[in-house]
């Protein structure tokens, strides 16, 4: 697992890339009412605004962390938003994105460099 | 991505110049994330969360610590009489016809018929007592020393913390450590010893506001605490909690800018100082202010439905067609409605329930429609 400093979460699932945001994000935010997910098969930018998640308090925006194509949302945080919180690193996943390159994932830090940026 | 959690911590870099309240300590120990608001640092939330808090609090009974709120002695040096009438000068209200023991529900006005600051205010026998706005208070002390203190006292009181006990278990928490509120009806005062109570809040529930000396308001707050139906509620939760009961809240829903009649506070503007009552007129403001209860307001404020779960926040845009209306004062997710929910100003014409309008929401127009409110029925005791 990979993180960034946006407190998203990369995971690599086969080719693709699995990508939600942290449980401190989730916890810093507060409970998440609703998730806008981007469209399918779309080619976006490393920092495009992909996706925005409103939180009782706040909207705050979900940035692609690499160039890649969206290929797959989780559909089930449209009925039930609230999953980001209940389980951030596994049901509350936003989008899965296929990389000509995973190796662009070696940028991002480790889950002990990420916990030190937290801290 | 961009974790900004509440928009009054942008106010972070003035913490030096912040108050605290006198519970601050039972606060951070509670575990409350601390914000700047108004001034003071509160707790905008407790470990629970937000839409627990809020769900908690229609249910059983929440506390949240208002002492950042003003209260205000107006203790007249000739008769009660003629303090009341001096007091309705300032604002569209009946104060003569409040009785003792009793509360009513008062706004400031200016003299374009604008809003200054809503408030609440009680006879309570020889005297008035005031609780007024935190943002607000300085310039409302100031407003009514410059014009009632030919006839009383302008007292701030300080050295008083201000607890709000709200929700269908409010009665039965606070009536353990003051058996005589159990009597109490929606808007009564009273003083119990030290302790004066109001029955009324700023939830739409049954409940109370507690004025109590600061030396024994975190023992009085820990007692209720320790009891089961009551949990700490942050400033979070108290926003949703009055915004589904459709209060405004002022600096947003309500200003300056905005009359009472336009606001939709029609309620608020007895008989006795309408057009035809027994003391019409003589407030600031009056000359718009009658004529718009006459007439009619060029706009409204009105309760907003959007459609979907995308909540419409403050400051979005409002639309019919191409026409732009105006903007959304309050909006956000309703934890007991499960529904985005939202207040704002439309022109009359626009504000028929049931009227389908657009929100601008991160340049993309999306349904909304005019709707009754409050959001969620209120439960006050009367």
């Amino acid at each position: 697992m990979k993180y960034t400093k946006e407190h998203e979460w990369l995971r690599v699932e086969g080719d693709l890339v699995v990508v939600g945001i942290t449980e401190h994000a989730a916890t810093a935010l507060g409970d998440v009412v609703f998730v806008e997910l981007p469209e399918v098969e779309t080619q976006v930018a490393e920092g495009d605004e992909v996706s925005v998640i409103e939180s009782v308090k706040a909207a705050s925006d979900i940035l692609a962390p690499v160039d890649g194509e969206i290929v797959l949302v989780n559909d089930k945080l449209t009925d039930s938003p609230s999953l980001v919180n209940e389980d951030p690193l596994g049901a509350g996943w936003f989008f899965k994105m296929k990389l000509d390159d995973l190796s662009v994932l070696d940028q991002f830090m480790d889950e002990d460099e990420y916990n030190d940026l937290i801290a | 991505m961009p974790v900004c959690v509440f928009p009054a911590e942008s106010g972070a870099a003035l913490a030096d110049e912040l108050l605290y309240l006198g519970l601050n300590d039972l606060h951070v120990a509670l575990g409350g994330k601390m914000v700047p608001f108004a001034g003071y640092s509160m707790p905008v939330q407790y470990p629970m969360g937000v839409m627990k808090e809020h769900l908690h609090t229609r249910v059983a009974a929440g506390l949240f610590d208002v002492s950042h709120m003003g209260q205000v002695i107006l203790r007249p040096k000739g008769s009660y009489e003629e303090t009341a009438l001096a007091f309705e000068a300032l604002m569209p209200v009946d104060v003569l016809g409040v009785k003792p023991g009793r509360q009513r529900y008062g706004l400031f006005t200016n003299d374009a018929g604008g809003i200054l600051d809503d408030l609440m205010f009680a006879n309570r026998g020889d005297h008035i007592f005031v609780v007024v706005n935190a943002a607000c208070k300085h310039a409302d002390i100031a407003h009514m020393t410059a014009h009632l203190s030919g006839v009383c006292e302008v007292i701030p009181v300080t050295d008083r913390a201000l607890l709000a006990l709200q929700g269908p278990q409010a009665e039965t928490a606070l009536a353990r450590l003051v058996p005589e509120v159990a009597a109490m009806k929606f808007m009564d005062v009273g003083v119990f010893g030290d302790i004066w109570v109001s029955r009324s809040g700023y939830t739409g529930e049954d409940g109370f506001e507690i004025s109590i000396p600061q030396a024994q308001a975190e023992a009085f707050a820990t007692k209720l605490l320790d009891m089961p139906e009551v949990l700490p509620i942050g400033l979070g939760a108290r926003d949703s909690l009055r915004l589904e009961a459709g209060l405004c809240l002022y600096g947003h829903d309500i200003d300056t800018t905005t009359s009472p009649v336009e606001a939709g506070l029609n309620w608020a503007i007895q008989k006795a100082r309408r057009s035809g009552g027994a003391r019409e007129g003589g407030f600031a403001g009056a000359a718009r202010i009658l004529r718009e209860l006459a007439e009619g307001p060029a706009r409204l404020r009105v309760g907003l439905r959007p459609e979907g779960r995308a909540p419409m926040r403050e400051h979005t845009a409002l639309f019919a067609g191409d026409a732009a209306l105006g903007e959304i004062t309050s909006g956000g997710f309703g934890p007991s409605v499960e529904a985005p929910i939202a207040m704002g100003y439309v022109p009359a014409k626009y504000s028929e329930i049931g009227t389908k309008l657009d929100g601008e929401v991160r340049g993309k127009r999306m349904a909304v429609t005019v709707a009754p409110m409050p959001f969620q029925p209120t439960t006050y005791k009367r």
